[in-house]
């Protein structure tokens, strides 16, 4: 047994580390230290940057542009970025819809899709949730009926991140009416300024545009966008949706926050000394650290794991970093409010439009701990993942 | 021992129950707060006219003579609905100064428009270094003639964007920490010298950070001594206190209330999530939660009159942490029990959430009043 990264591994994280410093754009890099919204022009920037250091689908198999490095530096890589921080590739195409196109598309579609993700030439977003299908997904309506050489779509997906932004949309849709819930679903791409999509902006709680309803109306799609079988969707979205559990720990998105949380600490006053040498915060703040290394480590235990077995089964054990992720992000949103007290509740009008340059660092505050109880709701709520855990693992 | 409300009170509950309900829904309240300063001049008045804004005052200044019981019961109402008019800054903050502190000539130039509706009040007292220290005080009030120069800045002062006094705390002698050497002034917010920056908060109120440059106001100003204003301050600040542990039952209420409801209605798997147990067990734990609250906000009402000014700020802060706990419990587990829902501006649940987190960090947090009650040597 042994916890620390060879030699190499070392030599790795460095290098990546360096290439974090000196290539995230500052202006980047502070919108995610305070928390604020990159636009899609930040994202298209910097997608360009890590592709032109051919990083920008690191996981991805070497012929579509991938690095062939192993799980370790993989997660190595992923670690840094977060730490850095910098804006993480967008995961929608990189994470989601690439790998089920790479593994169950068609050639045409590997070919003209996956260089178009890779660059983000092309801007995806996720249609799975519906109005009356969150967590039972696979009670999904929204319909796609074959006629001649095109499906007809019909039906309303929900929570789509970003598409405001998008060039794209994977949804699954119902195929087979007659099928029993599981079966009938297909995985289709569509071309969002097809006619009959309409967009309808959903606002959060802090007063963000990050989501939005997404509306069908006999819009047709060509049968050709059809990734893989008909009536197999389902079996790709769960293996997209295993996929996305392993990112989902986000543990050095929490170290970084951690930092910055001990910074901001040091500057602000409570009984005449800093915040950051009150007793109680402190050992709030150790608690919340230790619980971060337990979690670094089990999430080694997990890529350490998919390095010895192949990828392939999503371990049940990434519950673990689902729920403890998502419930230390949430921490460090606690901490920061514990941190600037009173001043959490102005409010900046101006917003979060990326044109606000001027924002103070503490507007952010209260909106992300708002915004951050989405963390235990999407990606499969906390309460399914300790579901999966009591049957796939503890077999109750 | 008795927990029940006399026959007047369960009327004065029934009265502002009835007045929310017709004037109060989510629809109505996002309008009132569309309105210049954040809330609705309609509404007061309706509050004014049912005498609700007269209640703690005496029979003597115009008002009602009512007791921290009657002001809990408004409390809880106003939490429940989320009303944004400015009750506390007005009537529990600026009153109680008024009140509890001013000459019979303070008297007689305020609260009739409090009583009235025709004014508002707000209580200028955070500062950037201040924190939750009440007698941390950096602005200054140094003698002139008479009559007293203002220099400082205050924060997050809420209703200040549109009150029509501030009532203000500066030090007139000693250093930034002194017990000793602070007084509470009385000023108008249109006066030369006062500047206001106002915005709304992320709870939907408004409130105003405020600059005093070279404020001259008369000898009249001051309520009590100016020199020992700080048991005054703590007194009042502690009505608040209890004023904002009522409120936050009110809202907790609510908010258990809208997510039991949503738990019977939203299925998922083809059954009502309410059938789910582990669902059931977080929404008895948020009952809990509540009732523990609830509790200790009676024993904060309670204190209000303790003769004994220790054991009523150690018995407020324990009600303060009781209700800090609770309030993000019940806060975050309505987000949780909702699913993507409850994260939406459109959904009313959200906005109970963000006012209870607010409510937590206005006039100490958990963390905070959780060392006073230990520094106190506990309750028991
Ligand atoms: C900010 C945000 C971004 C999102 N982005 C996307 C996106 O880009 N694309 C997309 O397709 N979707 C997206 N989602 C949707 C997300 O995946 C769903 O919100 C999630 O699946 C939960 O579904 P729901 O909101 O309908 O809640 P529900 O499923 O109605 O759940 C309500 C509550 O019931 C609980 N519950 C449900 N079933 C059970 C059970 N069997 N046992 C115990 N408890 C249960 C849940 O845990 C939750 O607490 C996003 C959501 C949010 C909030």
């Amino acid at each position: 047994m042994d916890l620390s990264l060879t030699k190499e591994e070392q030599a790795f994280r460095d290098e990546v580390r360096a290439f974090f410093r000196d290539n995230v754009p500052p202006a980047i890099k502070k919108k995610l230290q305070e928390n604020r919204h990159t636009t899609k022009q930040d994202m298209v920037d910097w997608t360009r940057i890590l592709h032109k250091k051919g990083w920008a689908v690191a996981h991805w198999p070497k012929e579509w542009g991938g690095t062939g490095w192993t799980p370790v530096q993989q997660y190595i890589f992923n670690e840094e970025l977060q730490a850095t921080p910098a804006p993480a590739p967008l995961p929608f195409g990189v994470n989601m819809v690439g790998p089920v196109i790479y593994t169950f598309g068609s050639e045409a579609q590997k070919k003209h899709y996956l260089p178009r993700i890779a660059d983000l030439t092309d801007w995806w977003c996720q249609g799975f949730s519906e109005p009356g299908s969150g967590s039972d997904l696979a009670s999904l309506k929204t319909k796609a009926e074959r006629k001649g050489d095109k499906y007809i779509v019909n039906g309303q997906k929900t929570w789509t991140t970003l598409a405001q932004h998008a060039d794209w949309i994977f949804c699954l849709v119902r195929t087979d009416p007659a099928a029993k819930k599981q079966q009938g679903i297909s995985f289709l791409l569509i071309d969002m300024k097809s006619k009959g999509i309409t967009v309808r902006p959903i606002i959060t709680i802090e007063g963000g545009h990050e989501v939005n309803e997404v509306f069908f109306d006999d819009v047709e799609v060509p049968v050709e966008n059809l990734v893989g079988e008909e009536n197999k969707g389902w079996d790709y979205a769960k293996f997209l949706l295993g996929n996305e559990r392993t990112n989902i720990a986000r543990v050095g998105a929490s170290k970084e926050r951690i930092r910055r949380i001990k910074e901001l600490a040091a500057s602000v006053q409570s009984g005449g000394k800093p915040v950051l040498e009150d007793q109680k915060f402190r050992e709030k703040l150790a608690a919340v650290e230790i619980e971060l290394k337990a979690l670094e480590l089990t999430q080694m235990r997990v890529v350490a794991n998919e390095g010895k077995h192949g990828k392939g089964k999503p371990d049940p054990a990434s519950s673990i970093l689902k729920i403890k992720g998502s419930e230390i992000q949430q921490s460090t949103t606690e901490l920061l409010m514990d941190v600037i007290g009173p001043f959490a509740a102005p409010y900046d009008v101006h917003g979060d439009d990326g044109s606000n340059e001027t924002m103070d660092w503490t507007a952010q505050i209260a909106p992300t701990y708002f915004n951050y109880r989405k963390v235990s709701i999407y990606g499969g709520s906390n309460e399914i993942q300790r579901n999966i855990i009591t049957k796939a693992v503890l077999g109750l | 021992m008795d927990f029940d409300l006399s026959e007047e009170q369960r009327l004065l509950k029934e009265s502002i129950d009835g007045l929310l309900k017709a004037s109060y829904d989510f629809d109505q309240r996002k309008k009132y707060g569309a309105e210049k300063g954040g809330w609705s001049k309609t509404v007061w008045g309706k509050l004014a006219e049912q005498g609700l804004l007269g209640l703690p005052f005496s029979e003597d200044d115009g008002g009602f003579g009512a007791g921290a019981v009657e002001t809990m019961i408004v409390m809880e109402a106003l939490g429940r609905a989320l009303v944004l008019e400015p009750f506390l800054a007005t009537v529990v903050l600026g009153g109680g100064f008024l009140r509890r502190g001013g000459s019979a000539a303070q008297k007689e130039a305020y609260i009739p428009g409090i009583i009235d509706g025709s004014k508002t009040l707000a209580f200028a007292q955070l500062e950037k270094n201040s924190r939750y220290d009440l007698g941390d005080v950096s602005t200054t009030a140094k003698k002139k003639g008479d009559g007293w120069v203002i220099d400082g800045e205050k924060y997050v002062v809420l209703n200040g964007e549109t009150a029509d006094t501030l009532i203000v705390t500066a030090r007139t002698k000693g250093q930034q920490t002194d017990r000793n050497g602070i007084g509470v002034f009385l000023v108008p917010r249109d006066v030369k010298g006062v500047s206001v920056n106002g915005y709304p908060t992320q709870d939907g109120m408004h409130a105003a950070d405020i600059t005093f440059t070279g404020v001259e106001v008369g000898a009249d100003a001051a309520i009590g001594d100016p020199d020992n204003g700080l048991p005054l301050i703590e007194q009042v600040v502690d009505d608040a206190r209890i004023a904002l542990c009522a409120e936050a039952v009110g809202a907790m209420e609510e908010s258990l209330k809208i997510t039991v409801e949503y738990l019977k209605t939203r299925k998922q798997f083809g059954v009502p999530i309410g059938s789910f147990q582990t669902l059931q067990h977080r929404a008895a734990d948020m009952f809990v939660n509540l009732e523990q609250a609830r509790s200790m906000a009676m024993l904060a009402t309670m204190a209000s009159d303790f003769d004994d000014a220790k054991e009523r700020a150690t018995s407020v802060a324990a009600a303060k942490v009781q209700i800090g706990k609770s309030l993000k419990f019940v806060g975050q587990q309505s987000i949780q029990l909702h699913g993507g829902i409850g994260m939406t501006m459109e959904a009313s649940i959200g906005h109970y959430f963000k006012r209870l987190s607010i409510i937590e960090s206005t006039f100490g947090d958990t963390d905070y009043h959780l060392s006073r009650v230990s520094a106190a040597g506990g309750l028991i």
